[in-house]
């Protein structure tokens, strides 16, 4: 057997939808990162409640990880068809663990040097539960060739099982104990990758973007949620509306997007923090209420999780391809903020950030991620998330006092330097009583018309545009500042480019990563000394048109080099980054 | 014990640019004298509307108003509401507003129940685009976009709203202010969401549905012997139309308990209280033990 290699592999576990192949990646990711192990793990699945391939794809490693990587180590395969459809993506020296009746052929997987490792699971699963532990009977096979120590997973079936009942909980782990010493002394000392807890490694969170978004929106005083259920957006407002009572976060499941985006205006109308969450299907109804928003000065967060489109599109698939539409949809000229964390981290900055760029500048905010960054899951150290880093801003909002010492009146839309006015909130005092009119308006809220009020009222909303522009943070760079390629990103495309410039450059190359956070309004100054600092530009991005691309040249006039895209739904693999570098580039429109 | 206002408190400087004889100036009277009877301060109430000529009553009188986009009045003042219960929360909007593009959010309004005052100034017309028919308009009712006449029946708000579980369902009449103030303050203090429709002609657009098409017809609920708690009964009166139309309370449920008095999450404080709260402590530490749920 080739040289051991310990705490460096991927695995895949895959099987048809309903057969609980998500839960099991979760279950198993967990443990994982119980034994102080940095996971990365995504899932993959299909828009329908049963059947179609489901898999998840988990990294691991003693470093964090940003993304998932090829070749896989480990396949657990809870179908036949799960060989066939994984069967580019394995090692040389890699396992296939299979149930006994499966029928598969073994030609192809010989010819790659892959070992067919058949354990009778669901024999297993009976005899100690019943058929529908074969899951667990599968992990519990992994974790005995892999020789991870089963005690962490054992630790996961106790909590994730409590609430089943104690017999389910001892059932599990009866059936992971029996796969697991079988699968060990069967094919352990034959198989070359190991996976051992890491000693004196921290404690660390497991956790996905959504989460890390919810959690940054609660520490940022948001107390209104408003949504309607659209993958991959849904778990931001599920996690909300299951907070215990006493954090007081009021969530409205509303009856279409429309509403769910007026709600989330009224609730800040009224002084809160509102909020709502959807993917490009639901941001497109929202539309009309951005206008609203931003023309009445009223500060909104919308978190735009994006997937494939348009249409219905890919609805469980990455994708961002929602970037310039985000930016400019409404009809007419107002001031927005668009962001797009690029880490789970990120994630938990831009859910509170948002509001303060929100209420300060009283517009609507965008918050950009998309299904790869949203629903997958990654290890994180505890102070990671840092709440006492949380500030909560409300920029010019009057308090009562305030209010009451208001000599002059009270002119809601007053004309001012910044372009921001005073903020009343309504009912809080008599001193501030006034209008927010959709249509043009005067200083006071009251209808108008009248040509030099209009022009004044315009260029007081715009100023607000220009003054965060001063806040919009520069592009960030990672890796050597003077590499021969410059890989350009937002959002969660970086975590790929991360891992491939890494790659390119520990194989003796010279690249580095560019990416943007804050994209709109986009700091046009910073924008161009940054990329004008770098030799060779290519953006890489889930899309076919290169937004990003368009973008920069837009407002800077700098056209990049190359352009790398990818529309298939499925998120860049560092591999295809490094490979996609090697290849013509073309600039513009993906070939 | 109420102390009532003046009802000149609620007057504001504003030009109104609706035309004479306009029905929406009985509602704006109408509004004005039930929140005065009420002893609701100008500051202390929200009127929320849409667009179209109605939708400009906010915006004409001295208080807190949004005039928001076409047909989405009720969920921004159900949220509004939400964030601050406090508040007073009222709709005014028409019956192309309420009844066509903001329908799905009317009948949710019904069933939802939010403690909010509905007034929809149903003219059977669209009147700020100058005469097309509307949702309300009769069967047959000749128009620019309906030249042949209306094709659909006319929309039922009352059944509607009875259809779709809500618990106040009264009409009123533009000629008839003082009797439209008292259902408006009786919606105000209902618990739940309460639809007044108003009967309020375009005198500029709709030849048909007159001041005297009306009084010819218009007869009050409250002066026969009339039950509103009985639905089968609330059924017949909302269609009641050619010969003889009920002004009142159609129906009503006592006791009804609102929306917001059922979200657990407002009991300790609204969204708008707690941000006052959490600006001046954020409490990191109450959300740490969130992060134990992930390890």
């Amino acid at each position: 057997m080739a040289s051991v290699v310990t705490n460096d592999m991927s695995i895949v576990i895959g099987g048809d939808a309903g057969q609980g192949v998500e839960s099991s990646g979760a279950g198993f990711c967990l443990s994982f990162a119980r034994a102080g192990l940095h996971v990365f793990g995504m899932q993959d699945y299909h828009s329908r409640i049963r059947g179609g391939h489901n898999f998840y794809q988990i990294r691991l490693s003693e470093k964090p990880r940003l993304s998932h990587s090829n070749p896989v180590h480990l396949l657990i395969a809870l179908t036949p068809e799960t060989v066939r459809l994984h069967l580019d993506q394995l090692a040389e020296g890699a396992a296939v663990v299979l149930p006994e009746r499966f029928e598969i052929d073994p030609a192809p997987l010989e010819k790659r040097g892959v070992r067919v490792d058949t354990l009778p699971l669901i024999r297993m699963a009976e005899e100690h539960g019943n058929r529908v532990m074969a899951n667990t009977a599968a992990l519990g096979a992994a974790a005995g060739i892999t020789e991870f120590p089963l005690q962490f997973m054992e630790s996961v079936i106790r909590d994730n099982f409590a609430a089943k009942g104690q017999q389910t909980v001892d059932t599990n782990l009866k059936v992971a104990e029996a796969a697991y010493g079988l699968a060990r002394d069967r094919y352990g000392a034959e198989f070359r990758y190991k996976l051992r807890p890491v000693d004196g490694a921290p404690r660390r969170m497991l956790m996905n973007g959504n989460q890390a978004l919810a959690m940054g929106a609660l520490a940022g005083g948001c107390r209104f949620v408003s949504a309607y259920p659209m993958t991959p957006a849904t778990s931001i407002f599920e996690w909300l509306s299951g907070l215990p009572r006493e954090y007081g976060v009021v969530t409205k499941h509303a009856e279409d997007e429309i509403a769910a985006a007026d709600m989330a205006i009224g609730a800040s109308f009224a002084g809160a923090r509102g909020m709502t969450a959807t993917s490009g299907g639901g941001f497109c109804l929202m539309v009309e209420a951005l206008g609203l928003a931003a023309m009445t000065e009223v500060p909104m967060v919308i978190v735009l999780a994006q997937r494939g489109g348009p249409s219905n599109g890919l609805p469980t698939r990455t994708e961002q391809s929602d970037l310039l539409f985000a930016i400019n949809a409404s009809h007419g000229e107002s001031p927005r903020i668009v962001t797009a964390p690029g880490t789970v981290e990120e994630c938990f900055e831009a859910g509170w950030r948002a509001f303060n760029l929100a209420e300060k500048y009283q517009c609507p905010v965008v918050v950009m991620t998309d299904s790869f960054l949203a629903s997958t899951l990654r290890t994180l150290d505890m102070d990671a998330i840092d709440f006492s880093s949380v500030s909560i801003d409300r920029g010019s909002t009057l308090t009562p006092q305030e209010l009451g010492g208001l000599t002059n009146g009270y002119k809601r839309f007053e004309f001012t330097e910044t372009g921001v006015s005073p903020r009343a909130l309504p009912g809080q005092h008599p001193a501030a009583v006034y209008s927010a009119v959709s249509d043009e308006h005067d200083e006071e809220g009251h209808f108008l018309e009248e040509i030099e009020g209009r022009r004044r009222m315009m260029q007081k909303r715009m100023r607000k545009l220009r003054e965060a522009e001063r806040e919009m943070r520069p592009p960030k760079r990672y890796g050597p500042p003077e590499a021969e390629t410059t890989l350009v990103c937002w959002g969660s495309s970086f975590g790929p480019c991360k891992e491939a410039a890494d790659e390119i450059n520990d194989a003796g190359g010279s690249a580095n990563v560019l990416q943007f956070g804050d994209l709109w309004p986009l700091p046009e100054e910073v924008t161009a000394a940054a990329l004008s600092e770098c030799r060779r530009t290519v953006t890489v991005e889930q899309n076919y048109t290169s937004q990003l691309a368009k973008l920069l040249r837009m407002t800077t006039g700098i056209k990049v080099d190359g352009t790398l895209n990818k529309y298939d739904g499925r998120p860049f693999a560092p591999e295809e980054i490094v490979a996609g570098l090697g290849k013509e580039v073309v600039s513009g429109y993906a070939a | 014990m109420v102390t009532r206002l003046d009802p000149k408190l609620f007057d504001a400087t504003t030009d109104i640019t609706w035309c004479a004889g306009c029905g929406d100036f009985a509602i704006l009277k109408a509004l004005k004298l039930a929140l005065a009877d009420l002893g609701i301060e100008p500051y202390q109430a929200l009127v929320v509307s849409g667009i179209g000529c109605g939708s400009k009553l906010p915006d004409y009188m001295n208080v807190n108003a949004y005039l928001t986009n076409h047909g989405r009045p009720l969920p921004i003042a159900t949220a509004a509401k939400l964030a601050n219960p406090d508040l007073h929360v009222i709709v005014t909007n028409g019956d192309g507003d309420s009844y066509g593009i903001g329908g799905n959010h009317f009948v949710q309004s019904c069933r939802r129940n939010p403690n909010l005052t509905h007034i929809v100034e149903n003219n059977q017309i669209y009147g700020l685009t100058k005469g097309q028919y509307s949702p309300t308009s009769d069967k047959g009712f000749v128009t620019t976009t309906s030249p042949d006449g209306a094709i659909e029946l006319a929309f039922n708000p009352l059944s509607v709203a009875l259809g779709a579980g809500a618990t106040f369902i009264s009409r009123a009449f533009a000629g008839e202010p003082k009797h439209m103030a008292g259902l408006i303050a009786q919606g105000i203090q209902h618990q739940g969401y309460a639809l007044i429709d108003v009967l309020q002609p375009c005198v500029t657009f709709n030849r048909t549905n007159t001041y005297d098409w009306y009084r010819k017809r218009v007869y009050h609920l409250e002066d026969e012997d009339y039950d509103p708690s009985d639905r089968k009964a609330a059924w017949e009166k909302a269609h009641e139309w050619e010969e003889r139309i009920p002004l009142g309370v159609l129906y009503r449920v006592e006791g009804a308990t609102a929306y917001e008095d059922q979200v657990k999450a407002l009991e300790g404080g609204s969204p708008v209280s707690r941000l006052d709260d959490l600006v001046k402590d954020p409490r990191p530490q109450q959300y740490e033990r969130l992060k134990e749920r992930f390890t």
